[in-house]
């Protein structure tokens, strides 16, 4: 019986919370509400909380506080009922290495109560999907990274589910990869119409491919929109400057009422209608003496976006996640 | 989505499969943890035959000329009062179906560490299959495992001439595998309660390593109770392995004064209280 009460969205949580160990808030008191068919990027820094709100949407973390509710059921009084609705892509690899791609996905599919004989179908169905039909009979110690991360796809989708839980499907794969990836991913929207929350460290990623995106920061959700939204949201478009006597021209800005950032030896900051407010105060640099040497006007990007609201350069993040990725990676091989 | 019917055994053979699976791919393990038993039972069974002490060839008195056939006769009383069967042997392979039986057991926590270290249990844990029924499947594989490994011991203790009790049937072997499948999803359960949390294989190892040789050496497994100072007899009173040799000795040896009847009610409440108590404890601790 599908739980009421909280909104009428494929997955709605209200003041979602946990707090591990008693004393560390990962994720502080937020509210989603997707909607059926939507395809929703997280979006945030490290240890923002992203793994931690899908762990508990996906019942592998108890909140400690607030309510979810997922395809209708309640992630806390319902786990199972939630647990048949999803498909889940973790972060972490799960397949198991000493099997095929085959036996995995049997496997997987066996623990949805799904008959041999369409399990077998979907396997193959869903390994062709992937491109990994040659590889199905090849244990998954010997997979790429790449192709590791395709059998996990099809493993979140072994049972065709009603909403699609994606944590950095793509993050340390190849640009090729990443984009066969997104369009196994936007195939199967297609085809079976699904709801998909999905994390990721690449901006262009939600950017392309996100009809709504919430910016996590510590815990917090600090936006939420459509990427037009949030790039309108900046307010204006971003302007770089590069001028001879950068202090000179920081204080003269501040007077004018902008607000200069230094970044990489230039100037940066928000215009409102910048066609016509620009030459001005250009000229007012050059009356006080100020020569500009370079200049560039753009509408605001994404990586804009998430530096306003985060007060970080998604390049950096991006990097120190995948130096994250590929540290684990290290980690885990060494154990083994 | 797909209605699919879900019942209360949902997933447990099929986690089990799995393991299974895993096993019998790889033939040098199950070879490898066959070795041990089969070694004790060469070693201690054969070549320190214990009934051998009491034989003719070895009790020859000097300036005594006593009839070697009496000798060998006094050995059989002797023998068959303490060990309730006149070749040590046998009764040593009887005891080596507990003992493998434990070993393989043991090893059902460290598949539940593996999967957790790997990531697969996060896989798992987001599936249909309910919490208690993840842990009851590990645990049957381990049985399974347990039993398969114990009838390669009985063959080979056969092949190395273990005599079975006078008059005996294949129900005495059901029962001795009843007596094993109860002593070893007990102690699979056991285990897998001390892996729920557990994130090291080396302190599962250290747990492994720290219980096995006590557990053993406080059961009858090598010798009876009889022969035991009473301290160890009253710790070996309440070891299930203790239980487990008393029935399959009694079925497979016809060794008299055994309680099959107190040997099975202790087995089952051993391995029901411990499978009861992982179900419990998956369902609260298998989640964050
Ligand atoms: N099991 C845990 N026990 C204690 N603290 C945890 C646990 N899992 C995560 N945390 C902490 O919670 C915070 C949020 O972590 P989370 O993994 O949700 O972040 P994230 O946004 O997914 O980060 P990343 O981009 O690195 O994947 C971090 O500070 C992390 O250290
Ligand atoms: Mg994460």
């Amino acid at each position: 019986m599908p739980e009421p009460g909280l909104g009428e969205g494929a997955i709605v949580a209200r003041g979602l919370t946990k707090v591990y160990n008693g004393k560390l808030t990962a994720v502080d008191h937020i509210d989603l509400d997707v909607m059926e068919g939507e395809v929703f990027a997280l979006l945030g820094p490290n240890g923002a909380g992203k793994s931690t709100t899908i762990g508990m949407l996906t019942t592998l973390i108890k909140p400690t506080e607030g309510r979810a509710v997922v395809g209708g059921y309640d992630v806390s009084s319902q786990p199972e009922m939630v647990r048949r609705t999803i498909g889940v892509v973790p972060q972490e690899y799960t397949a198991d290495e000493d099997l095929t791609g085959w036996e995995n996905l049997t496997f997987i599919a066996s623990l949805y109560g799904i008959p041999g004989a369409e399990a077998r179908r979907r396997a193959q169905e869903l390994l062709e999907m992937v491109e990994l039909s040659r590889f199905a009979r090849t244990k998954v110690e010997a997979y790429s990274g790449g192709m590791r991360r395709r059998l996990e796809i099809a493993m979140g989708l072994i049972n065709s589910p009603r909403i699609l839980f994606l944590d950095e499907p793509t993050l340390g794969l190849d640009v090729q990869t990443r984009t066969a990836i997104w369009s196994y991913i936007g195939k199967l929207k297609e085809e079976y119409g699904m709801t998909i929350l999905f994390t990721t460290h690449y901006m262009e990623e939600a950017d392309l491919y996100a009809t709504r995106i919430a910016i996590m920061d510590r815990g917090k959700i600090v936006k939420i929109g459509t990427p037009r939204e949030l790039k309108e949201s900046i307010g204006g478009d971003v302007v770089t400057l590069a001028v001879d006597n950068q202090a000179a021209a920081v204080e003269l800005l501040r007077s004018l009422g902008v607000d200069p950032r230094e970044y990489e030896g230039s100037l940066v900051f928000k215009l409102r209608d910048a066609s016509t407010a620009l030459p001005e105060l250009i000229r007012a640099l050059m009356e006080s003496g100020i020569q500009v040497k370079r200049m560039e006007v753009s509408e605001p990007t994404m990586d804009e976006v998430y530096m306003e609201y985060t007060g970080r350069r998604l390049r950096d993040a991006q990097a120190s996640s995948e130096e994250m990725f590929a540290m684990r990676a290290t980690l885990r091989r060494a154990r083994s | 989505m797909s209605d699919r019917s879900h019942g209360p055994l949902h997933g447990i053979w099929a986690v089990a499969n799995r393991e299974l699976v895993k096993w019998y791919k790889v033939p040098f393990i199950i070879g490898m943890s066959l070795v041990q038993p089969i070694l004790w039972l060469a070693l201690f069974g054969k070549a320190m035959n214990l009934g051998n002490l009491f034989t003719a060839s070895s009790l020859q008195i000097p300036g005594l000329n006593i009839p070697s056939q009496v000798i060998n006769e006094i050995g059989r009383d002797v023998m068959l009062r303490i060990f309730g069967t006149s070749d040590y042997f046998s009764f040593l392979a009887a005891g080596m179906l507990s003992f493998i039986v434990l070993f393989m057991s043991m090893n059902s926590g460290m598949t539940m560490v593996w999967d957790r270290r790997l990531g697969i249990l996060n896989k798992l844990l987001t599936t249909p299959v309910p919490r208690s029924n993840l842990v009851i499947g590990k645990a049957l594989a381990s049985v399974i495992k347990s039993l398969v490994q114990a009838t390669v011991v009985l063959l080979v203790a056969v092949l190395l001439g273990m005599q079975f009790g006078a008059g005996i049937n294949p129900m005495d072997f059901l029962g001795t595998y009843a007596a094993l499948f109860l002593l070893s999803m007990g102690l699979s359960s056991l285990f897998l309660i001390l892996a729920l949390r557990a994130t090291s294989w080396e302190s599962q190892m250290m747990i492994m390593n720290l219980v096995n040789m006590p557990l053993l050496f406080t059961s009858n497994s090598f010798y009876p109770l009889q022969m035991m100072p009473w301290w160890l007899r009253d710790v070996a009173m309440v070891n299930p392995i203790t239980y487990s040799n008393e029935a399959a000795r009694g079925l497979l040896l016809a060794t008299p004064g055994v309680n099959i009847y107190l040997d099975f009610a202790y087995l089952l409440a051993f391995a029901a209280f411990f499978t009861g108590l992982l179900a419990v404890m998956a369902r609260r601790m298998l989640s964050r």
